[in-house]
């Protein structure tokens, strides 16, 4: 290491990897569906993904996360994502390739990706 | 990239509970489940919470897990980290909500507590230098190399009115800018790691679980005074501790941050460790210099100070770990932020140490003015199987007694001295009612007997025969002249002893007279012990009425000191009896008693 400005850049590159380490309430939660009929529609990818996409994005105030059978079992992978004080937005048959354009368009610009959503699928949420 | 944290604790407190075996069991289970590429299994520095080892953390949830078991890892990996289902049979009680988990922050353990010292105790892993950059490390050192002088810096610690953490309380500004305003050429910045209280261990966990803060600090304070060596003195009993801070500094003279031209500046800074052999008396500062130069460990008269005259006869400042802890801080938030913390004379935050009498026993860093109450009773938990508050016993064997009518003082350095007591280095015991005061004073002396190093004749013999005069009444056979006698030579002890050591020696003595007198005198008057602690003033008798005669106790008496025919009641001989109270947990109709 030879100047500070170094040593800057390499605090921003690690700060990355530690974020998630924060009990904070303000931050946005993405969930994936991990039970059983979860898995076996393909949900460790999306989850994958969603880890790899957030980091390379560098958001800090997003948690990843998974949960149980949400019930809709025919709908899996499905994707949960809570924003403080919104409404949660539910994503279905999700797949790895959706994912980019969930993290740019709805967990960085605020627009949820409504032709994934359940809604446009034709189901009720 | 890793979607969740898995962060165990890997103190001291943790490791002796088995902490090792469940960082192998999660890294087995995760392999096997085919999770090691999603999650990462961290080792960090003490979580504080040391009674509920071993201590598990899930981020990004934040599930705080206790007392874990290698036999829960597979149900921690199968429903938490592959289901997402947080495992509630295994979460710290408190944290237990309804759909989700109350933060760790909200418990009544962490709700009073201020991390400055421990922030980054169990949060980085200390073994990772990149971690410790995360969370701004080394960023004050940047800063001081680059927007301030050296004179800045010792103005800076100068304003934030920091003091001493290992005991005394001495302005650290003060100490640097002597050491500062010194002429030109070597000097040397050394960190006092030689923690000896017995039930303390705050040093010890900053440095395991933060080695790199020690290492900035240092640095920092070379850069202060113009020095360009560092030693850190740490106990060779402090395994985990050394194995870290080796591993830092060699990290950090790979990244440059130790070493030569360090960030392009033209400042040359190095650090080397020194290891002691666990004399208590090289915790006072000119014996360690003394130990680190290579001879034995005696203390010497000052002055001539450090600052002046130090390690190897140069300007030198020594500083304790807890203060060093605190500086880089100080640097990055300015010593405004820091003065405002804590009481008028006592400015920030103190690292305690808290063992004894109480629910949970464990590190925790309050802001200086925070009452003994509030540590003991809200953070502590209070007192186990509902027994009194007796008092607490603050600053080791130098240290004294704070009986429960001051559980409301403020805690800073000038009440604790106020009332016979003293801060120390963060040691805080909890005594309950069934703690006997003279048995506690003799406690602390026979430890300084032990430790004392002999130099100087108050210490050497004075301590010696302070001890011969406790035991005796201990044993019941002292008389009020003796009383006299005894605290006489405490006050010869504290006048004239050479050392901190001797000259404190005294006062755990000093205090239990103050406040507990009259347990003394019941020893000597009525040779009885009020607490039923002292083995010579004890009887243990059977009640008649209560015996069943079932021969449980009989049997179970290594002595054979207990007699008697079966369904009758029995007796106990007062000749064989040890006292080793033995047949009274064996009883089952609550039929023996001590007397």
């Amino acid at each position: 290491m030879k100047s500070l400005a170094e040593l800057q850049a390499l605090r921003e590159q690690m700060k990355g990897r530690v974020g998630i380490r924060h009990d904070d309430d303000s931050s946005i939660r993405v969930v994936v569906g991990m039970a059983t009929c979860g898995i076996a529609a393909g949900a460790r990818p999306v989850l994958a993904a969603f880890t790899e996409e957030v980091a390379k994005r560098g958001l800090s105030n997003v948690a990843v996360g998974q949960t149980g059978c949400i019930g809709i079992c025919q709908y899996e992978p499905v994707v949960e994502v809570f924003e403080p004080g919104k409404e949660k937005v539910t994503y279905v048959k999700v797949t790895p390739g959706m994912v980019p354009a969930i993290v740019s368009q709805h967990l960085v610009n605020g627009t949820p990706v409504t032709e994934y959503t359940i809604g446009a699928s034709g189901a009720q949420g | 990239m890793f979607r969740s944290h898995v962060l165990v604790c890997g103190g001291t407190g943790c490791t002796s509970s088995g902490s090792a075996r469940i960082i192998t069991a999660f890294e087995r289970e995760l392999a096997s489940a085919g999770l090691e590429k999603e999650i990462k299994v961290i080792k960090t520095g003490c979580f504080g919470l040391c009674a509920l080892g071993p201590i598990v953390v899930v981020y990004p949830e934040g599930a705080f897990y206790s007392q874990v078991k290698p036999e829960d890892v597979p149900e921690i990996v199968e429903e938490h980290l592959l289901k997402g289902r947080i495992v509630k049979r295994l979460l710290y009680s408190e944290t237990v909500q309804e759909d989700t988990v109350k933060s760790l922050g909200e418990t009544q353990f962490y709700k009073k507590q201020m991390r400055v010292a421990l922030k980054n105790c169990g949060v980085i892993d200390p073994e990772n230098i990149n971690e410790y950059i995360a969370y701004d490390g080394y960023m004050a050192l940047g800063k001081a190399l680059t927007e301030m002088t050296p004179e800045q810096v010792v103005q800076c610690i100068l304003d934030s009115g920091l003091r001493g953490r290992g005991g005394g309380g001495f302005p650290t500004g003060r100490k640097w800018a002597f050491a500062a305003a010194q002429p030109k050429g070597i000097k040397y910045v050394c960190c006092n790691a030689d923690e000896g209280d017995p039930g303390a261990f705050m040093d010890r966990s900053v440095l395991e679980g933060d080695p790199h803060v020690v290492l900035e600090a240092m640095a920092i304070a070379g850069y202060a005074i113009g020095a360009q060596q560092g030693y850190i003195y740490v106990r060779a009993e402090y395994p985990i501790a050394v194995k870290r801070l080796q591993v830092a500094i060699g990290q950090a003279r790979e990244l440059g941050l130790l070493g030569q031209n360090i960030l392009g500046t033209g400042f040359n800074f190095d650090i080397d460790i020194r290891l002691g052999a666990g004399a208590f008396v090289c915790g006072e500062e000119t014996a360690l210099m003394t130990s680190i130069e290579g001879r034995r460990g005696e203390p010497r008269p000052r002055p001539p100070f450090p600052a002046v005259k130090g390690l190897f006869g140069k300007p030198t400042i020594l500083n304790n770990v807890e203060t060093y802890a605190n500086v880089p801080q100080i640097i990055l938030k300015g010593p405004e932020w820091f003065s405002s913390i804590g009481t008028e004379k006592s400015k920030g935050t103190k690292v305690f140490a808290l063992g004894g009498k109480i629910h949970n026993t464990g590190l925790v860093e309050v802001p200086m003015g925070t009452t003994l109450r509030e540590i003991v009773e809200e953070i502590g938990g209070g007192i186990p199987n509902g027994k009194k508050f007796k008092a607490a016993q603050t600053g080791g064997p130098s240290g004294g007694c704070i009986p429960a009518q001051y559980l409301d003082i403020p805690v800073d350095y000038d009440n604790l001295i106020e009332i016979g007591s003293m801060m120390g280095s963060g040691g805080l015991i909890v005594m309950d009612e069934d703690t006997c005061m003279v048995d506690i004073a003799k406690f602390f002396l026979e430890f300084t007997v032990d430790e004392s190093c002999g130099k100087c004749t108050p210490c050497r013999i004075g301590t010696k025969r302070l001890y011969e005069l406790l035991d005796k009444i201990t044993k019941g056979k002292a008389t009020m002249e003796d009383l006299d006698k005894l605290e006489t030579l405490c006050y010869h002890i504290k006048e004239n002893a050479l050392c901190g050591l001797g000259q404190t020696a005294p006062n755990p003595v000093l205090s239990t007279l103050k406040y507990f007198r009259d347990e003394y005198i019941a020893h000597i008057v009525e040779k009885r012990c009020p607490a039923g602690v002292c083995k010579s003033l004890l009887t243990i008798q059977i009640l008649p009425d209560k015996c069943k005669g079932c021969t449980l106790c009989a049997r179970n008496c290594p002595t054979g000191a207990i007699t008697g025919k079966v369904k009758e009641a029995h007796v106990i001989d007062p000749e064989k009896c040890v006292k080793c109270g033995v047949c009274i947990e064996k009883c089952r109709f609550g039929a023996i008693v001590k007397k």
